[in-house]
């Protein structure tokens, strides 16, 4: 099959039959090897390694904190990519699987902003600050919460699904700022990416790259993080295809009487 | 069996505490109303094949 084919192919996921299909036979396979990957990694991150020489036992919070903004970043640009798709080709599923995805979304970044407020607190002696890389965390939270809250608010789903792709374009702006801020401005508390960078993955940079030691569980625990989202958003989005058929079938209820 | 986690044993353990007390929650509600959905589903499309 021709790469041409096989990305057409990819456009039968758009048939809500053929989604709910095929997810549910994926399903167990993501649920399974995303909890086995988060209790491994995170049994190996929490008993058996060493502490850090200035941090001490706290650098065993990385194991959620570092996984949790990963993929608080990664929802919203996954948000994106079916936003652009439903704006685009007004497939309904990738619009549901936006909407599916973002309550996933809400407490990554929850997680990520508790974690490292707790992490802070010993470390720079403060539980929040205005710093850029933090501040840009915080307004994504708030257009996930604003996402979810304009999808609740407008009654047709197709306006719903309009509006909420352009607020998810605009939050973007945030999501990539969360990631790069520090680059930007050079300043702040928050330090650097120093796990998904790739001097830091190749090795280059010894200085500011995570030991071997906290990586090998961290990466588990990512991956973990990765395999849950996508169980969940497959699960989620099956719910939100379910949701909309028994509106449908009201409606055409309603209209029979 | 917990390792020694000296002054920040607070610290470390409300981190997991919180994250996997809102992992757990974040499931048990995308499954519970998942079900809710898929048993309310299969009652109207019931219905709506006993009604023609």
């Amino acid at each position: 099959m021709s790469i041409a084919a096989k990305a057409n192919a990819l456009w039968e996921y758009a048939n809500p039959r053929k989604f709910l299909a095929t997810s549910e036979r994926v399903m167990p396979f993501f649920w399974i090897t995303s909890i086995a990957c988060i209790v491994i990694g995170l049994v190996w991150g929490f008993f058996f390694t060493p502490d850090d020489y200035k941090q001490g036992s706290t650098v065993k919070i990385i194991y959620l904190h570092v996984p949790a903004a990963l993929m608080a970043i990664n929802c919203w640009l996954m948000m994106l990519a079916t936003s652009l798709v439903w704006l685009v080709r007004r497939h309904h599923v990738s619009a549901l699987a936006a909407r599916a995805a973002a309550p996933v979304g809400i407490v990554m970044t929850l997680i990520a902003l508790a974690t490292g407020a707790i992490w802070g607190q010993p470390m720079w002696g403060t539980w929040w600050a205005w710093d850029p890389r933090l501040t840009s965390f915080l307004i994504l939270f708030l257009f996930y919460l604003g996402y979810v809250a304009l999808w609740e608010a407008i009654e047709d789903p197709d306006t719903a699904a309009d509006l909420t792709s352009v607020l998810c374009l605009v939050g973007s702006v945030f999501a990539i700022l969360s990631r790069y801020a520090v680059n930007f401005w050079n300043q702040g508390l928050h330090q650097g990416a120093s796990v998904m960078r790739a001097a830091a993955i190749t090795g280059t940079d010894t200085e500011e790259k995570v030991s071997n030691i906290y990586f090998y569980p961290l990466l588990l625990c990512i991956i973990g993080f990765v395999l849950l989202f996508i169980a969940l958003v497959l699960y989620r989005t099956g719910t939100e295809i379910r949701a909309r058929r028994i509106k449908a079938l009201l409606a055409r209820e309603r209209v029979n009487g | 069996m917990i390792p020694d986690l000296g002054k920040y044993a607070d610290t470390v353990m409300w981190s997991y505490i919180v994250s996997i007390g809102l992992l757990v929650v974040l499931v048990a509600f995308s499954v519970m109303r998942g079900r809710k959905v898929r048993a309310e589903l299969e009652k109207v499309e019931d219905r709506m094949t006993r009604h023609g």
